[in-house]
């Protein structure tokens, strides 16, 4: 903790290094060696942490980056086995919070692995102490300091260029578009917390949840921007979305204002968030890109 | 109903009845042997052996833990799940006198399933003293309260003067069915992201969360439908040939109606609460041995106890092995293992479908 506080004060990359291999020299023998990571985000850090050879399987959320793939995949984050993960006879998992079932999870930890939650939530602010806890838990807090002082000064960055915006765009987030339907993001979803990071306005902030909408209703939220997530609709199909009848109508039809984002890049709430924030607010206001 | 008397009849198939019954003993007891010795984590024979030996006492950790506080559990309440489903699927088709009937008819699965989604969805808000009281059982309890509450809510519906009507139970079962599936469909609505894997996940099953916990309060409500097996046997035989007849041959008809309706929603309530939807066990399982052994109830039903068990086990062993370290939903196994063998015996004896 003390580490953290100093090199919080005095966050030079070059201290951070030396206060981090102290660190490492210090917690050798504590550091777990077979990692189960649950959780995109959760395992994201650790590859960015540079622990990947310490993972020995992750969860079907965990999809970034490539390498990530070549684990074992222990399944949902939700409906874990516990004899599955065991089996792989790991010394620390790592999950997120919501991570489940809850039988499963008194299982791994009644046989003495460690089990460390690792906070959820899409707020920006709680990000770098995600972080923090990711890589106290691998015994690599100095890097996950310096990593984590890295988002929350991107975050900064980014909110004080945002204060050159004045007038928001309104977005709609479409996560799918089965059977035409558009499934919209209200609040309380990732994609909320995204769109309002980037300084727009969500159009369907009087739902919550992810919601299928009528596409009358979907023509009277005039929204300025649509996005989608990658695998919303096939890619040469996007075009089209924004000549369905239900938004020929509106500001993001007349602009041609539809963008597409990678899903987990986007809202996975993980390290690579800042920028995801920015990328987003570049397509929204494009004045910020210089 | 083919032979009953002491001289050999055409079509008596008792002598095959005897055979099978022996022969899904056995295979019961094989099944859960490999079983035990099957899962992810690969432990060798003689390893398990000693660690049973052992005593539950060497569970606390390592692979005693995985022995005995995984596979055991799961074993006793995979077998158990699985007599339960198919000995309530055998009832129902009995008491209906319909070959598609199963528990869902007396509405025990629409009810767990509005349950179990209810606490899904508003566990953490409005149920939050349900959670509060029963824990990560809590989705367990209300799935069991709710198809149990179907069941008594039916039977009301179909007794008039101390009579019960199957054929009012039939089309009621159907109204409460469609309700439900709204009343679900609008939890469902919602839900968030989150909840409706959830939901997903729950209504394909699972025999992941078997406890000794859950085997605690689940078995004995199981086993009890099992153990009133025989008594249960005789009066559906009589009540094949019409309720009248039964009657005459002296069936406590009304008896008979109420034991077996409230045996299968207690049974598969617990069943369906302890691991989801399993979907055709209650199905596929009596029409195999029925055409197997012939449909008289006094050996189809143990029968029925044992082939139940061995499907369900069988199933769940591919479950935690094949996408292993993950675990595959048991309801997809059950189906995609059953089906094309129940298809296969369905060519090969056609004629002989009708009870």
């Amino acid at each position: 903790m003390m580490i953290a506080q100093i090199s919080a004060r005095l966050a030079g990359p070059a201290l951070a290094a030396c206060l981090l291999l102290a660190a490492a020299a210090h917690a050798e023998s504590s550091e777990p060696h077979r990692i189960v990571s649950v959780g995109g985000a959760t395992t994201e850090t650790l590859f960015e942490l540079g622990q990947a050879d310490r993972v020995i399987a992750r969860d079907s959320t965990s999809v970034y980056p490539q390498a990530v793939l070549a684990k074992p995949d222990v399944g949902y984050m939700r409906a874990l086995s516990a004899e599955g993960v065991l089996a792989l006879s790991p010394d620390l998992v790592l999950m997120e919070e919501g991570a489940g079932p809850p039988d499963a999870v008194s299982l791994i930890a009644q046989s003495g692995v460690r089990i460390v939650t690792v906070p959820a939530g899409y707020r920006s602010e709680s990000l770098p102490g995600k972080i923090r806890t990711i890589a106290a838990a691998v015994g690599q807090t100095a890097q996950g300091e310096v990593l984590a002082e890295g988002v929350a000064r991107k975050l900064a960055d980014f909110d004080r260029d945002l204060g050159s915006v004045t007038v928001r765009k309104r977005v709609l987030f479409i996560m799918s578009l089965a059977d035409g339907r558009p499934l919209a993001a209200g609040t309380g979803t990732a994609a909320d917390a995204m769109i309002r990071l980037a300084g727009g306005e969500n159009v369907l902030s009087a739902m919550s949840g992810y919601k299928t909408l009528s596409l009358e209703a979907a023509a009277a939220l005039q929204p300025d921007v649509i996005l989608l997530p990658d695998h919303a609709a096939p890619a040469g199909l996007t075009g089209d979305v924004l000549d369905m009848p239900a938004f020929a109508d509106t500001p993001a039809a007349r602009y041609r204002a539809l963008y597409r984002m990678d899903a987990l890049y986007l809202l996975g709430f993980g390290p690579r968030t800042p920028d995801a924030g920015r990328e987003l607010a570049g397509k929204l206001y494009p004045s910020l890109r210089q | 109903m083919s032979a009953q008397g002491g001289r050999p009849v055409a079509g008596d198939r008792s002598a095959a009845a005897a055979f099978f019954l022996i022969l899904l003993a056995v295979l019961t007891a094989a099944v859960a042997v490999v079983s035990l010795g099957t899962g992810p984590a690969p432990l060798p024979v003689a390893r398990v052996v000693e660690i049973l030996l052992a005593g539950p006492a060497s569970g606390a950790s390592g692979d005693g833990l995985i022995i005995w506080q995984i596979r055991v559990p799961r074993i006793l309440i995979g077998s158990l799940v699985g007599a339960t489903l198919a000995v309530s699927g055998a009832l129902m088709q009995g008491l209906f006198r319909n070959p598609l009937a199963d528990p869902g008819l007396v509405g025990v699965s629409s009810g767990a399933a509005l349950g179990a989604v209810s606490t899904i969805v508003y566990g953490g808000t409005v149920l939050l003293p349900l959670t509060l009281v029963f824990g990560s059982y809590a989705i367990a309890v209300a799935a069991f309260v709710m198809a149990f509450a179907s069941t008594l809510l039916l039977y009301a519906i179909a007794t008039r003067g101390g009579r019960t009507s199957i054929a009012t139970m039939l089309l009621a079962g159907i109204a409460l069915g469609a309700f439900s599936a709204a009343a679900t469909g609008l939890l469902v609505f919602t839900s968030s992201d989150q909840q409706l894997r959830d939901i997903t996940f729950w209504s394909l099953g699972g025999l992941g969360g078997a406890s000794w916990n859950k085997l605690a309060v689940a078995g004995p409500i199981m086993l009890a439908v099992l153990l009133a097996m025989p008594v249960l046997a005789r009066g559906l035989n009589a009540y094949v040939l019409g309720e009248a007849e039964a009657f005459h041959l002296g069936v406590h008809v009304q008896r008979l109606k109420f034991a077996a309706i409230f045996l299968v929603a207690a049974g598969t309530g617990a069943a369906v609460a302890t691991s989801g939807v399993i979907g055709f066990v209650g199905i596929v399982v009596p029409h195999l041995l029925r055409l197997a052994m012939g449909p008289n109830h006094q050996p189809l039903l143990p029968a029925c106890a044992m082939g139940g068990a061995v499907l369900l086990l069988v199933a769940d062993m591919v479950a935690r092995t094949i996408v292993s370290p993950a675990e595959l939903p048991i309801g997809i196994l059950t189906a995609a293992l059953g089906a094309p063998f129940f298809l296969w015996m369905l060519l090969r004896r056609r004629g002989l479908v009708d009870l």
